[in-house]
């Protein structure tokens, strides 16, 4: 990843009209139209950064400094508009579980979705199925409609599809929770091992714990830049020791908006 | 899930044109690949739509079947028409507009509604238009039980012309593909482009020959109604149902016109296929 940028354009319902636009150009002339009239907020600004085989990395700053945003920049998901990225490998975000879950659709249905969504073949969703299936533990509920569900059933099927992956970089936003008590135990090991398996693990958390359990690297991301890089224990550290202080320059703060 | 993600830009928004065409290809072929995704979406939206209903997708067949039953009486009365000439018509007519109209309108809401996933997985955002054009013609094949129904009521045989509906509903859906991801991709960073197009399709719902026919009017309104690219489209898709063969100029208008759009749209596709993502 070298020097990658990323703007968001935040578009009130005035600029993002048409209307607007028509009428500017009828009407005023074009001294009113141009780049500026919508606020642009800059979520990455120069960043590069280069992670390797078995490295298990995690993201730490403040709300709002750019660690979901570099997330999504290595999911593919945002292409940045400056700067170049390389992922070598089959890459899985792991961001909201619950993500195009049918609350019509049987627990079944459902598996089915989420794993064409996440690229899999039929043939292979249904070799798994099975597996995914015994671990929620919901037996015949998964015949019935979401709807039916506990928010605790729902979030064992979320959970045990998401994992359902093999992924060679797998990124993680925030913690995922997963139902009861009882559950959470088996559901740690599960997470545990898809971590295991991954070759890089990419984790953004604003737990210490978490971070020094899983990573051997930490980054510390500030006003969408990388403030700084190395071990978990020194960058927990500077990052505690600095959140008393104001951001340094609040010109280059994420949040702030660019013209 | 690719193997290798690359992208390269040298400053703001330039991101060399070669690589944003090669980009813009490979979305719309995976996105094609993954028809087990978007097949298998199209169908659950129907499916979705008539949930604990009795009669499920036949809904699709009924609403379709009394809406072209009413207007037949009423206009065959009002226009001093053969009902058994222009209900079929009429019919085949209407079959073959909801399809174009849903094939409008719907694109104007895909990514917005689909903004869940595109934030949160990476898949070419194809398969979203893809999915609508899918679940567009399941809707045309349920219709088409009318258009049998229509056949042996009024005892049509339409005989060999009829073949040429594949070519008729291949341009069709091409057309439906490429309008769709334009109109998709305006929409997303337009929000008020959903309601103007809207409107737009009901008037043009008017303007086109389904209610009534081009020998209807005289002189140089029947060559502005000919001027319409929908009538066109229409025809190629209507007449070979109707055991007519569609004349060389209606072929000729739909082919340039598909064309056309086609490279516009990949145009628009290619320059701002990476901003979706950030607009929705």
């Amino acid at each position: 990843m070298d020097r990658v940028s990323v703007s968001f354009p935040i578009y009130d319902a005035r600029s993002r009209s048409i209307k607007k636009r028509v009428l500017t150009a009828a009407g005023r002339g074009r001294i009113a139209t141009g780049e500026s009239n919508h606020v642009v907020i800059r979520a990455l600004d120069g960043v590069s950064l280069n992670i390797e085989h078995g490295e298990r990395v995690g993201l730490i700053g403040r709300n709002g400094a750019g660690k979901t945003t570099l997330l999504r920049v290595m999911a593919g998901i945002y292409e940045p508009p400056a700067g170049t990225v390389e992922v070598e490998g089959r890459v899985a975000p792991l961001f909201d579980i619950g993500m195009g879950m049918d609350p019509e659709s049987s627990g079944y249905e459902n598996i089915l979705l989420r794993g064409l969504y996440l690229g899999l073949r039929k043939a292979e969703i249904r070799a798994k199925i099975e597996e995914i299936a015994e671990f929620t533990e919901l037996g015949e509920f998964l015949d019935m409609p979401l709807r039916t569900y506990s928010a605790g059933m729902f979030a064992r099927l979320a959970f045990a599809i998401s994992t359902s992956i093999d992924p060679e970089i797998l990124l993680l936003d925030e913690g995922i929770g997963a139902g009861d008590e009882a559950f959470l135990e088996k559901a740690k090991r599960r997470l545990d091992a898809l971590i295991n398996r991954a070759r890089i693990l990419v984790l953004a958390s604003h737990s210490d714990e978490l971070v020094r359990k899983l990573c051997n690297r930490a980054i510390l991301m500030q006003n969408g830049q990388i403030a700084a890089s190395g071990s978990t224990d020194e960058m927990l550290e500077r990052y505690h020791g600095k959140a008393s202080v104001p951001a340094s320059s609040p010109a280059h703060a994420a949040g702030e908006p660019v013209s | 899930m690719t193997s290798t993600l690359a992208y390269s830009a040298s400053g703001e928004n330039t991101l060399p044109r070669s690589s944003r065409f090669t980009k813009a290809v490979d979305d719309l072929r995976d996105g094609l690949n993954a028809w087990e995704l978007w097949g298998t979406l199209g169908w659950h939206d129907l499916r979705q739509r008539y949930r604990r209903s009795t009669f499920g997708p036949l809904w699709l067949t009924l609403s379709t079947g009394i809406m072209a039953g009413a207007i037949g009486v009423i206009y065959s009365e009002i226009f001093g028409q053969e009902i058994h000439d222009y209900l079929p018509f009429l019919a085949v007519g209407l079959i073959v507009w909801g399809f174009i109209s849903a094939s409008i309108i719907d694109p104007c809401y895909v990514f917005i509604l689909s903004e869940g996933v595109i934030r949160q997985v990476r898949a070419p955002l194809s398969i979203h238009i893809y999915r609508v054009v899918w679940r567009n013609l399941i809707v045309l094949a349920h219709n088409m039980v009318i258009y049998v129904i229509i056949l042996v009521v009024f005892g049509i045989w339409p005989g060999a012309p009829v073949l040429l509906f594949i070519p008729g509903l291949l341009l069709l859906s091409i057309s439906a593909f490429s309008t769709g991801l334009l109109i998709a991709l305006l929409s997303a960073r337009f929000r008020d482009l959903p309601p103007i197009i809207a409107n737009i399709t009901q008037i043009l719902f008017l303007l086109t020959p389904v209610l009534w026919r081009t020998d209807q009017l005289t002189g140089g309104r029947r060559l502005i109604a000919q001027l319409n690219p929908l009538y066109h489209i229409v025809e190629v898709v209507r007449m070979p149902l109707l055991g007519k063969i569609p004349p060389a100029s209606s072929w000729i208008s739909v082919i340039v016109v598909v064309a056309l759009s086609c490279v516009v749209t990949f145009w628009f596709y290619a320059r701002f296929r990476a901003r979706i993502a950030y607009w929705v």
